[in-house]
């Protein structure tokens, strides 16, 4: 996520920092060069001018240039100023009182506004709501028996209409609702090209028949400069409210994430990370713009985690951890809970300084999973006692997960130091409980 | 003036007025070549996700052949630009393997650039154009990614090998190009799952079911890379990482009815050598065309 812009800027950033003194000129060559990192992560160019006239402005201004570290100050500006372009605060869903509330997804072809509809439902169901999904796409080819797909997955119902009429196939889902005591109701609909009238007509239908508490418009990080175009022209016919990302995982370059803010007023609600259906997190304008200029953000990181670890596991695993009877099973667990926090080069990303770490360190995503197969080729027996673990099982247990004995021998060293470490953890804290990360015990 | 690039035109009237759109501002502002006019093409071509490098090369080179050859007004400067731009995107040894028979072509392309559309598409246009057509629906992983390939197939009128979603892609190629064979089949396509190129492990997915159907098929095997047109910078590393995981032969631009200009597709061309053969303009079964490049760059600069 964003790793070019991130690579880029540091490397801007090295040469200001450090250096007692900045003249004009040398705040000018940086500011070329930012001009160039954010046209090539393809924020929008009208975006980056204003963006750059700011930052510059600010940055010859009297108190950076008296101060001991210029430079600091220099990358303290283009912080706030990432910040505010994309929101400030983070932007929450206005939701009402009113039972359902109702909220329409809207967007380009491909932008994956059906897989944004199950996540979003997903999410917020998580925070108590119980969602309805609505399958308003009444023109792709089984648009409707995806989104039926994904309901299936998540458990969570979905209304599909008859007919070709999105507009009352939308009414109909919102009673549909009401009858299934359903409080919130999520409206797929149709990927439209915003230059399309007609179908521009049908979404600001559709909106005026349900009137819905939220329009979210669904945008794919990798858009180019278009991606301004298209928010601007849906901002005007259908007049949403807020933006979901997708897609910012793998190496997008995110502008569309730095320009939409910008250009429209309507600011980013959440970005989608990945492929999974609990891929969708709160977008954080002060940790985005953190995470670009690679500083790390914790808040993300935490509520990342609090999300994946259930405390009661947690908990149970900690106590048996103190009893000196923490299993492979239990590491087992725990791995897989990290696992569901996302990929380890985005956790990576939050984790301020982590970026500092060589370049070549490359983050083998693999592993994990790796370890995974590795402890599930094993007995039950395996799991609860390693010890009892000869060279023939080594060798079972290798041709079982595909690896060699020699990877069983690694991951093997690797639970005893790890279990060896947190118990001289758990002896050091003694009666000291922490509260709150419900994630005491970690074995690293 | 061709049918799209009307239609094109019509649709965009509307927006291009309100967004001020920026190409055509060019003209709209005399024919005067002035320091302005440099600064505004520079714009216009990032806008057109053309890339801030290689703009700024560009305009460079183009200031001197305006200077050299006395290029007289901002029109003469835009198509000077217009015919270098084709003259890139014209590969002269780019044959059209679609057209080819017989021949297996594996569609790929991250999610969401039109994929399975395209496979419709081309199915459908083959078909109708009297060759036998077989389509293989590779993607077992989106969800309703089957029911969709074969809503395209009963259109097209042609048989359709598919398989449960979650089972090996792999396997259903190889279902589809043994079909293919046994039934003498002139054009196979193979609809692949839509992937990030940084996901390592649907990469090698990708690649297994590349050495697949290479090893069972007696047709020539191709891959065409579907880019969607909105795409940003990029849309280069896409390229390169699917073509150092199956090898790229072509590239099919999609999504050019809007306001996205596509400039991204002329880095792609350049970078892998590789032709643009089909771009699609458009919903219909018949929206999807051949690559024409002089068509192609004179709406790139915004001379129509």
């Amino acid at each position: 996520m964003f790793q070019n812009l991130t690579d880029r800027l540091q490397s801007v950033f090295s040469r200001l920092t450090g250096r007692g003194k900045l003249s004009e000129a040398d705040v000018d060559a940086a500011m070329r060069e930012v001009r160039m990192a954010l046209l090539e992560a393809d924020v929008n160019f009208k975006v980056v001018k204003e963006f750059i006239a700011k930052v510059r402005e600010r940055a010859v201004g009297a108190d950076v240039m008296a101060s001991l570290t210029p430079g600091q100050m220099v990358v303290k500006i283009v912080l706030e100023e990432l910040t505010a372009l994309m929101g400030g605060n983070e932007a929450r869903l206005a939701l009402s009182g009113r039972v359902p509330n109702v909220i329409m997804l809207v967007g380009l072809q491909g932008a994956g506004k059906t897989t944004a509809v199950a996540k979003l439902a997903n999410l917020l169901r998580k925070q108590g709501k119980r969602p309805l999904m609505v399958a308003c796409d009444v023109y792709r080819p089984a648009a409707i028996d995806q989104l039926e797909a994904l309901g299936r997955e998540l458990d969570i119902p979905v209304y599909r209409g008859e007919g070709t009429d999105a507009v009352a196939i939308a009414r109909a889902g919102v009673r549909d609702a009401i009858d299934r005591l359903r409080d919130l109701v999520i409206v797929d609909t149709a990927g439209r090209l915003h230059v399309d009238e007609e179908m521009m007509a049908e979404a600001a239908a559709i909106k005026a028949a349900i009137k819905p508490e939220q329009v979210l418009m669904v945008v794919d990080a990798m858009t180019g400069q278009d991606a301004v175009n298209a928010a601007a022209a849906f901002a005007e016919r259908v007049d949403f409210d807020g933006v979901i990302i997708s897609k910012l995982d793998g190496d997008a370059r995110g502008g569309a994430a730095l320009s939409i803010r910008a250009v429209t007023g309507k600011p980013v609600f959440f970005a989608s990370v990945g492929e999974k259906t609990d891929n969708l997190e709160v977008f954080r304008p002060d940790g985005m713009a953190r995470r670009i200029l690679g500083m790390g953000d914790v808040v993300s990181l935490i509520e990342k985690a609090q999300e994946a670890f259930d405390e009661d596991t947690a908990v149970e695993a900690e106590q048996r951890l103190r009893a000196g009877s923490f299993t492979l099973d239990d590491f087992l667990g725990q791995l897989r809970q990290i696992k569901k926090m996302g990929s380890l080069k985005d956790i990576m990303a939050m984790i301020p300084g982590a970026n500092k770490l060589p370049k070549d360190a490359e983050v083998d995503e693999s592993a994990l999973t790796r370890t995974e197969a590795i402890i599930q080729s094993m007995t039950a027996r395996e799991r609860a006692k390693p010890s009892v673990i000869n060279g023939s099982r080594r060798e079972r247990i290798a041709a079982g997960a595909g690896v060699t004995v020699y990877d069983v021998n690694q991951m093997l060293k690797q639970f005893a130091q790890a279990q060896k470490m947190v118990k001289q953890m758990g002896a050091q804290q003694g009666k000291r409980r922490r509260r709150g990360m419900g994630m005491p015990g970690m074995p690293f | 003036m061709s049918a799209w690039l009307d239609r094109l035109t019509q649709g965009l009237s509307r927006t291009r007025e309100q967004l001020g759109g920026q190409l055509n501002v060019l003209l709209g502002r005399g024919p005067d070549v002035d320091e302005a006019f440099w600064s505004d093409l520079e714009d216009a071509l990032i806008g057109a996700d053309m890339g801030v490098t290689a703009v700024t090369e560009m305009v460079e080179r183009l200031r001197d052949a305006a200077k050299r050859q006395a290029l007289p007004d901002a029109r003469a400067v835009l198509r000077h630009l217009a015919a270098e731009i084709a003259g890139e995107l014209r590969l002269p040894d780019a044959a059209d393997f679609i057209e080819a028979s017989p021949s297996t072509v594996l569609v790929v392309g991250i999610n969401g650039t039109g994929k399975t559309t395209t496979v419709g598409k081309l199915a459908k246009a083959a078909a109708d154009a009297g060759r036998s057509v077989l389509i293989g629906s590779a993607d077992t992983f989106r969800a309703a990614a089957v029911e969709q390939l074969h809503i395209w197939a009963d259109r097209a009128g042609v048989p359709i090998v598919e398989s449960e979603r979650g089972t090996d892609p792999a396997s259903v190629a190889f279902d589809a190009v043994r079909q293919a064979k046994a039934n003498g089949t002139d054009l196979l396509l193979v609809d692949t799952a839509g992937r990030l190129h940084t996901s390592k492990d649907l990469m090698a997915e990708l690649s297994k079911v590349k050495r697949i159907v290479e090893r069972e098929s007696d047709a020539p095997v191709r891959t065409l890379l579907v880019m969607d047109a909105t795409t940003g910078q990029n849309g280069l590393t896409q390229a390169r990482e699917f073509d150092s995981a199956v090898g790229i032969d072509a590239i099919a631009l999609t999504k050019l009815d809007g306001t996205a200009k596509g400039g991204i597709a002329v880095a792609v061309v350049r970078d892998l050598g590789v032709p643009i053969l089909r771009i699609g303009v458009g919903e219909g079964a018949d929206d999807l065309k051949p690559f024409d490049p002089e068509e192609f760059a004179a709406a790139l600069v915004g001379l129509e």
